[in-house]
């Protein structure tokens, strides 16, 4: 009931489209409608619900934005817990990482495929490139300020470097580097589009560019909704195993 | 920041540049070919003396500059009309959450099929991608405002509008400035963004595609240099004006960054 009463604008918004969009008649403005129906059409119509078209470019792009963003979250993780831990190693890169995270990523892209050649390790060295800041920053920000008191009883109990990381700086650091995390998986979804519309050869981005590209009007809109949907679904599932992870940290902070 | 971070800021600059000089001088195989260090600073540094360049830059600065002035004017009332009126934003928080999950630049194939004007079509892309972090920010801010000093007000008769003016605008300004501030890196990236796709007469995303059609990498890595010198540029001015502005509040909350 508090959901109905919550949500109660969103039937009235779709319901306005409609009729706004049937009045007008125009293929570009298409009613929701029309959209879920092209929506069905182009990946949900198939032998085993999901159709070809579907297979051939939802997994590649899963595919792309998830390679991209673990081998971003290893590598920033690994720096970024390592540099926090030494002052004096994070004021030699500060100004590499402030330059580097202010290149615009879609314009490394054509770069990167006129040296790589294929299309997989061009997009996922973008991807990986555009998503790491946020993961290496909020690494090296939470390894920093782990309260002295636990390394310090580390140091009383004996720990070797590799234990203190791994007991204590990581768990302490990771509600931070779970919120760079989160922000990069965002980020990695709007790579992995930008990098189906420059030179892609296949994935959502591509469908998107192709229904453009033909005026289809349903169609782009169908794969915008289609992307504002993985979107969401990204993000909540990531939301849930973060609560999982961090089970810990929220009972330990709540008290 | 003190002169010893900065010189060591200013060795590791120099040692990455060593080590990737050498790197792609020795290290690499043939079929490799990224260009050396040397040769993009050299060519950053012809850039500017590039008129074609420079329009690019024109073009894409001006695109930018009036995506994030549109985007303020329509996002920063929204925001203060919304966290004024809390029925409304919980009527409207759900649209909301739907939309901010589009990844920004899957909107650039419907605004090239929506807005025929190749510039005015560049700038509703900025314009969409820079309202959500203004929108979010400023709603915060509203959120934030010191429920005490709002009461204080209302006991000594003030109005809902002065207290508004007086005390929810001042006291969320310095959010509205962070939100300015984190739209202004966003609408970089959909300015080039939406110039790499489409094309069009001038702009640096457009100069790096001629320069990639004529295999020119060094010329790319040289423009896309100067795109993030621009970047951090903006960033640096916009927090200096933050800073400026809004002294008082790091002092209350104690903020340093």
């Amino acid at each position: 009931m508090k959901a109905v009463a919550r949500l109660w604008v969103i039937p009235l918004v779709l319901a306005v489209w409609e009729l706004v969009a049937r009045g007008l008649a125009d293929t570009d403005f298409p009613p929701p409608t029309t959209i879920v129906a092209r929506m069905y059409e182009l990946w949900f119509s198939g032998p085993q619900v999901f159709t070809d078209d579907a297979i051939d470019n939802l997994l590649p792009s899963l595919g792309r934005m998830f390679g991209g963003w673990v081998l971003a979250a290893v590598i920033g993780v690994t720096a970024g817990v390592l540099l926090g831990r030494s002052r004096t190693a994070t004021d030699y890169v500060d100004p590499l990482i402030e330059f580097g995270r202010s290149i615009p990523p879609p314009l490394l892209l054509p770069v990167f495929l006129i040296l790589f050649q294929t299309g997989l390790a061009t997009q996922l060295a973008t991807i990986v490139f555009g998503v790491i800041w946020p993961v290496l920053l909020n690494s090296i920000d939470g390894a920093r300020s782990v309260d002295s008191t636990y390394v310090e009883t580390a140091t009383v109990f004996n720990l070797s470097r590799a234990q203190r990381l791994r007991v204590v700086v990581l768990p302490a650091a990771s509600p931070k580097i779970f919120a760079g995390l989160r922000l990069s998986l965002s980020l990695a979804l709007i790579l992995m589009v930008i990098t189906e519309l420059i030179g892609g050869t296949d994935g959502i981005g591509y469908q998107l560019l192709q229904a453009q590209r033909s005026f289809d009007g349903a169609g782009v809109w169908a794969a915008i909704a289609l992307l504002g949907i993985l979107g969401y679904v990204v993000n909540s599932l990531f939301v849930l195993a973060e609560r999982r992870v961090l089970v810990w940290h929220r009972q330990a902070t709540r008290g | 920041m003190t002169g010893a971070r900065m010189l060591r800021g200013a060795a590791g600059v120099a040692g990455f540049l060593v080590a990737a000089e050498l790197l792609v001088r020795f290290g690499l195989s043939e079929k490799f070919v990224f260009p050396a260090p040397s040769t993009v600073l050299n060519e950053a540094g012809r850039l500017p003396a590039d008129p074609q360049f420079l329009e690019g830059v024109a073009v894409t600065l001006s695109n930018w500059a009036l995506g994030l002035l549109i985007a303020t004017v329509v996002a920063v009332p929204l925001g203060v009309l919304l966290g004024a009126l809390p029925p409304v934003e919980r009527a409207v928080r759900p649209v909301l959450e739907f939309m901010r999950p589009i990844p920004s630049v899957a909107i650039i194939p419907l605004a090239i099929l929506l807005i025929p004007v190749d510039e005015l079509m560049k700038v509703s892309v900025i314009v969409y991608a820079s309202i959500w972090p203004i929108l979010i920010n400023t709603l915060y801010g509203m959120h934030d405002v010191d429920p005490l000093a709002k009461e204080t007000l209302r006991a000594f008769g003030f109005g809902p509008l002065a207290v508004l003016a007086k005390v929810s605008l001042p006291s969320s300004a310095p959010f509205v400035a962070t939100g300015v501030r984190i739209a202004a890196g966003v609408a970089l990236v959909l300015a080039v963004s939406a110039e790499l796709v489409a094309g069009g007469s001038a702009g640096i995303g457009v100069y790096v595609g001629v320069a990639g059609s004529g295999n020119r990498t060094d010329l790319m890595m040289a423009a896309t240099c100067w795109a993030s010198v621009l970047g951090v540029a903006a960033n640096l001015a916009l927090l200096a004006g933050e800073r400026r502005l809004f002294h008082w509040h790091r002092m209350r909350t104690g903020v340093t960054t």
